[in-house]
């Protein structure tokens, strides 16, 4: 497991982390969010913490490739990966968001399911699935959503092209 | 990669791929259809079957195997609705397991109309992302310009002039009315009652007019883009506004004589396809669906964005959370946008429509002939764009069909790293499975109606 460095010390597991780690920006006289930077390990425990602390709902769940962009500012002590899934949370007792970012290396691209917890991940991580090639433990169907079935690859990679349509005038055969 | 495939039909570029082709397999889904149930793992079928959710507000955590779904081999039936089904809202497929006419498990297969409009605008600058996002929900277009627009700015730091803010609460509220009125119209279609769609079609067409008075087309407009809005309100745009609002206030009180009132509507519509706040909550459900449910959450209230804290309007809620609280909700919030949009009109504050910022919005037409700098500032703009610096942000408006947020990464170029949109139809329809368990299949078409899929945004 290489996703082990140690969060940073006010993003643990326990308790609701503090300020909006580096890079994150918000619109000029709204609060910001707060985002949480747990390891693959805590990352399950963290939601779930957050949760109890009163997180009722799924937002959203994405995910991003950092392929091309590997310098991007992260807190001290988190590692960059390759892949970032981004888990928004919403507060509607709070009224608050907080945003969960967990590291997912490349050679074992894994994380634990939220379907647990929040059943309305199961249609957001299929999505990540299908499109980006990050694979959910415990997700109870995990398979293509928007793709086709026997489409190979996963699009959204920095590393999978852009399809292009051949044109007909010209002479150059296209990809199909 | 073995039978039948053609090395020459690989992409030299990117690598776009295609699996060899089997013609007998080629409208198969294979795992993403629905399963026969002893084919099924426990922890897919209880969701199927929406009971996954029941059990999350007692426990916290879904244990799958505590969950007991019976399993009866025989008398069940799967079949298959649609994608080319009039009553799906376009390219809608679903799987259903019927036991005579009830409906026992459902499985929405989607992707139908995937265009890959994330990978794309990771190609497109900022000043062109608003026109690829517009595609996306195009029952209401300009809310997704507008949580494009508002992540860009976000990022940008950028602080709009008033009436560029007002400028955009007035047409955002107008396409909730031309969005619910087209829901009104479809949602009658699918009762039966097509009096009512042609009287919704005819409502929405007026909005419509003006949206193409003032953007120049009633669709997809590209109207609201980072630094603003594209135009200025047109000469006269006050009476446009009151004639709408006027004419369809009064025609929702006939709306209401011909549906609300009706014995045979309210049959088909009360006590089916009901879900519980809990089940909503847990399920990520936004917009009409959840506030059906009692729950008073919308965002500009409960999160406000825009100017929306200085008007005055009631949030629209349920108790029951079925079809016809979804109905009510959407006919009442109608009502309420007409309220916003005499408000807004009424306030709307003089001055400049877009940020007078050269790095983001170009100079104006005529400044171009005379100053070679606005004409650098105005070539740099469409040619390559603003740059915008690095950071991430994700921002999250009220749709009509609920929250509509944008995920936006930026790497300081002027392209998005990645855009996320997080659609609320793609999320909605995950109640499906909770909200068809044990109804008739023919009130299954009016259930789906009642969730407002826009598949555009499911599939993107």
């Amino acid at each position: 497991m290489t996703g082990t460095a140690p969060t940073s010390a006010s993003e643990g597991v326990a308790g609701p982390p503090g300020p909006p780690g580096p890079g994150a920006t918000e619109a000029p006289g709204r609060r910001a969010d707060e985002v949480a930077f747990p390891t693959r390990r805590s990352y399950h425990d963290l939601v779930a913490s957050y949760k109890a602390s009163g997180f009722e709902q799924l937002s959203d769940l994405t995910a991003v490739d950092y392929l091309t962009h590997p310098g991007r500012a992260l807190p001290p002590g988190v590692e960059a990966e390759r892949f970032e899934v981004v888990a928004n949370l919403l507060s509607l007792s709070l009224r608050r968001r907080v945003r969960v970012r967990v590291q997912v290396p490349e050679d074992d691209p894994v994380v634990d399911t939220l379907w647990d917890l929040y059943p309305g991940a199961e249609a957001m991580e299929r999505e990540v699935f299908d499109l980006l090639g990050v694979r959910f433990d415990g997700h109870p169907d995990l398979t293509r959503i928007l793709m086709p079935e026997d489409w190979e690859g996963h699009p959204l990679r920095k590393d999978y092209g852009v399809g292009r349509v051949p044109v007909q005038f010209k002479e150059a055969p296209g990809p199909r | 990669m073995s039978d039948g495939f053609d090395p020459s039909s690989t992409d030299p570029v990117g690598g776009v791929r295609r699996a060899p082709r089997a013609p007998v397999a080629e409208t198969s889904e294979g795992a993403q259809e629905l399963g026969t149930r002893s084919a099924t793992p426990s922890e897919e079928l209880a969701r199927e079957v929406g009971a996954a959710v029941l059990r999350i507000p007692e426990g916290g955590v879904v244990d799958a195997g505590d969950i007991d779904v019976e399993r009866p081999s025989d008398e069940t039936m799967i079949i298959n609705m649609g994608p080319q089904h009039p009553s799906t809202h376009g390219v809608l497929r679903l799987m259903l397991e019927l036991d005579g006419e009830t409906v026992l498990r459902t499985k929405p297969v989607i992707g139908y109309l995937h265009t890959g409009m994330e990978k794309t605008a990771e190609e497109l600058t900022y000043v062109q992302g608003a026109t690829n996002v517009t595609r996306m929900d195009y029952l209401s277009p300009l809310n997704n310009e507008l949580v494009f627009s508002m992540a860009t700015e976000a990022l940008l730091g950028v602080e709009l002039p008033p009436r560029a803010t007002w400028i955009r609460m007035l047409f955002s509220e107008l396409q909730r009315i031309s969005s619910h009125l087209m829901w009104m119209a479809t949602n009658g279609m699918d009762l039966g009652s097509t009096s009512m769609m042609i009287y919704g079609f005819r409502e929405r067409e007026m909005v419509l007019a003006f949206f193409e008075k003032t953007t120049g087309l009633r669709m997809n407009h590209d109207y609201i883009r980072p630094g603003g809005v594209a135009a200025d309100l047109p000469d006269g745009w006050e009476d446009d506004v009151e004639v709408i609002c006027d004419t369809v206030l009064e025609r929702t009180y006939e709306y209401d004589e011909l549906l609300t009132g009706q014995p045979i509507f309210r049959e088909r519509m009360e006590g089916v396809g009901s879900i519980s706040a809990e089940e909503a909550i847990a399920l990520s459900l936004t917009g009409p669906i959840l506030r059906s449910t009692g729950v008073a959450w919308d965002l500009r209230r409960t999160m406000p964005y825009l100017e929306y804290t200085k008007l005055d309007f009631d949030v629209v809620v349920g108790t029951y959370g079925d079809n016809f609280d979804r109905y009510a909700v959407r006919l009442n919030e109608i009502r309420e946008s007409i309220g916003l949009v005499r408000q807004i009109a009424e306030r709307m504050p003089p001055g400049d429509y877009r940020v007078q910022d050269r790095k983001v919005t170009p100079p104006p037409r005529a400044r171009i002939d005379e100053s070679m700098e606005a004409l650098i500032h105005h070539f740099k703009i469409f040619t390559e764009g603003f740059r915008v610096p690095e950071g991430e942000v994700y921002v999250a408006i009220e749709s009509p069909r609920g929250e509509i947020g944008c995920y936006l990464v930026s790497d300081g170029t002027s392209k998005p790293y990645r855009m996320h949109i997080r659609g609320p139809s793609f999320v909605n329809l995950q109640a499906l499975p909770t909200l068809l368990r044990g109804g008739l299949i023919a009130d299954a078409v009016a259930t789906i109606s009642s969730v407002d899929p826009v598949m555009g945004e499911v599939d993107r």
